[in-house]
């Protein structure tokens, strides 16, 4: 069928082509092993940061106000310079790119995060010191599970708009499938490639909505009948 | 030279402060792309998120519809967009703004409609107002706040994507970032980055005394412990809602 379309209207120049991916897919799959790792990279380093810290605003009331302020403002600088200014430390590495994509999934995930733990009833946690809950135990097996629905909604956030941010990683050679969409810009404009990469990479963010959705649903069975409510 | 002097040196140099490639003239330039990709993406958003939130209907499509956009690389748009009839122009880091900020205004302007007060409604509906004057006059003005708060997130972000212009040659206050960072320029470069964030900046803070001006005076306390709190089924589409600049 494309082949008769393409005698038709003669375009030298399809939006879409399965030769291309036959051919490509070696270098599909180098972007998509690129565009999953530093995901993943990003994501990891901005949870390990983010949990202490919101644990730390939540001990200390005064914290919580400057940290959100801070991340709202830093939330402001668009990623394409946050990369460029990070480039002269960090050097043209996929580091350069997973360090400002961390930032950034730090921002949402404190928000989440303390959101989460604020949500907690204090009705419950009254109950659980009563019983003689430690701290410890109570923030494990009391605030955490309950602050969980909310937290993990932050992590599948972060991570599908990760996944989008990515691509702006192309400024300094690793953009996963941004550097795909790139590269069909500069040459000659090849539009196979651009619209490629770009559902390419709408995909794999929409796999990872909903496996992270997937993971919220199990890991908070309580809320289940809730959601099949709402 | 340090790099706070390289950045000082290229800061002050009149040369910067002129013509078309002046920062002054791709600060305009920026700003102009934001408003109307803004405009666009409202006249889009604004008309079925406002009827459908009224009517209460479609939650899931609005939210699957935020969901869908997040997902969505405005690079990948916008190049799309130039490769395209409309070509490496201004209309299309429009276009593509407009693309990325549909979902969030459409979402968010949904969920502040549908909450309006269920008594609110009845009591109206019991004053025998009709649906033009329910929406008119006692849905949108409570709405306004969430709406308007809506607007303040989409506007910063639009205004800092709108600096992915850059890599297709459109200008905005990108280019000279990307120049600095091609030429290896520190002082254009962190110059030119400092020139990104005063302006992103600044647009939260105008966009925040807007928000403040749209709110009404007995509603406006309520809406700051509210953002405050960060309480997330009040404020869905907004703690939901995340950037791709």
């Amino acid at each position: 069928m494309s082949a008769a379309a393409a005698a038709v209207d003669e375009p030298p120049n399809p939006w879409f082509s399965w030769a291309f991916i036959r051919d490509n897919q070696e270098l599909l799959l180098t972007a998509l092993r690129e565009h999953v790792t530093i995901t993943i990279v990003a994501m990891l380093a901005a949870i390990v940061i983010a949990f202490p810290l919101a644990l730390l605003a939540r001990r200390y009331r005064r914290l919580e106000g400057p940290v959100l302020s801070l991340a709202g403002v830093l939330y402001t600088i668009p990623a394409l310079v946050v990369i460029a200014i990070l480039w002269p430390i960090f050097g043209l590495s996929p580091l350069t790119v997973e360090i400002a994509l961390a930032i950034y999934a730090l921002l949402i995930l404190l928000r989440n995060f303390i959101a989460g733990l604020d949500g907690v009833p204090s009705e419950v946690v009254d109950a659980a010191t009563g019983m003689g809950f430690s701290d410890r135990r109570l923030l494990w097996r009391v605030q955490i599970p309950l602050a969980l629905p909310t937290m993990l909604a932050g992590v599948r956030i972060a991570t599908v708009s990760t996944i989008g941010l990515v691509t702006i990683g192309a400024l300094v050679g690793h953009g996963g499938f941004g550097s795909l969409i790139i590269r069909g810009f500069e040459d000659n404009l090849y539009r196979a490639e651009i619209l490629t990469a770009t559902l390419a990479c709408v995909l794999l963010a929409v796999i990872a909505e909903v496996s992270l959705l997937g993971l919220e649903r199990a890991a908070t069975p309580w809320a289940r009948s809730r959601r099949g409510a709402s | 030279m340090s790099v706070l002097q390289q950045m000082w040196t290229w800061l002050i140099d009149p040369a910067n402060w002129s013509g078309d490639e002046g920062i002054p003239s791709l600060a305009g330039q920026q700003v102009r792309i934001s408003v109307y990709a803004m405009l666009l993406a409202s006249a889009i958003a604004l008309p079925p998120a406002i009827w459908l939130g009224h009517a209460r209907k479609g939650g899931a499509i609005a939210s699957n519809i935020g969901n869908i956009g997040r997902a969505i690389p405005t690079l990948g748009i916008l190049i799309m967009f130039a490769v395209s009839p409309v070509g490496v122009t201004e209309l299309a880091v429009v276009l593509a703004l407009a693309v990325f900020a549909v979902p969030p205004l459409l979402t968010n302007t949904f969920v502040a409609m549908r909450d309006v007060d269920d008594e609110v409604r009845d009591a109206a509906r019991g004053m025998g107002m009709r649906r033009r004057q329910m929406i008119g006059k006692v849905e949108l003005p409570l709405a306004l706040p969430l709406i308007a708060a809506g607007y303040r997130t989409a506007t910063v972000q639009v205004m800092a994507t709108a600096t992915l212009a850059a890599f297709i040659g459109a200008g905005t206050l990108g280019l000279p970032v990307l120049v600095g960072f091609g030429l290896q320029d520190n002082g254009e470069l962190f110059g030119a980055a400092l020139c990104v964030a005063v302006l992103c900046i600044s647009t939260e803070g105008v966009m925040a005394v807007v928000q403040r001006l749209l709110t009404p005076k007995a509603l406006r306390r309520g809406v700051e412990t509210r953002r405050a709190q960060l309480v997330p089924d009040r404020e869905p589409s907004i703690d939901e809602e995340a950037v791709a600049h």
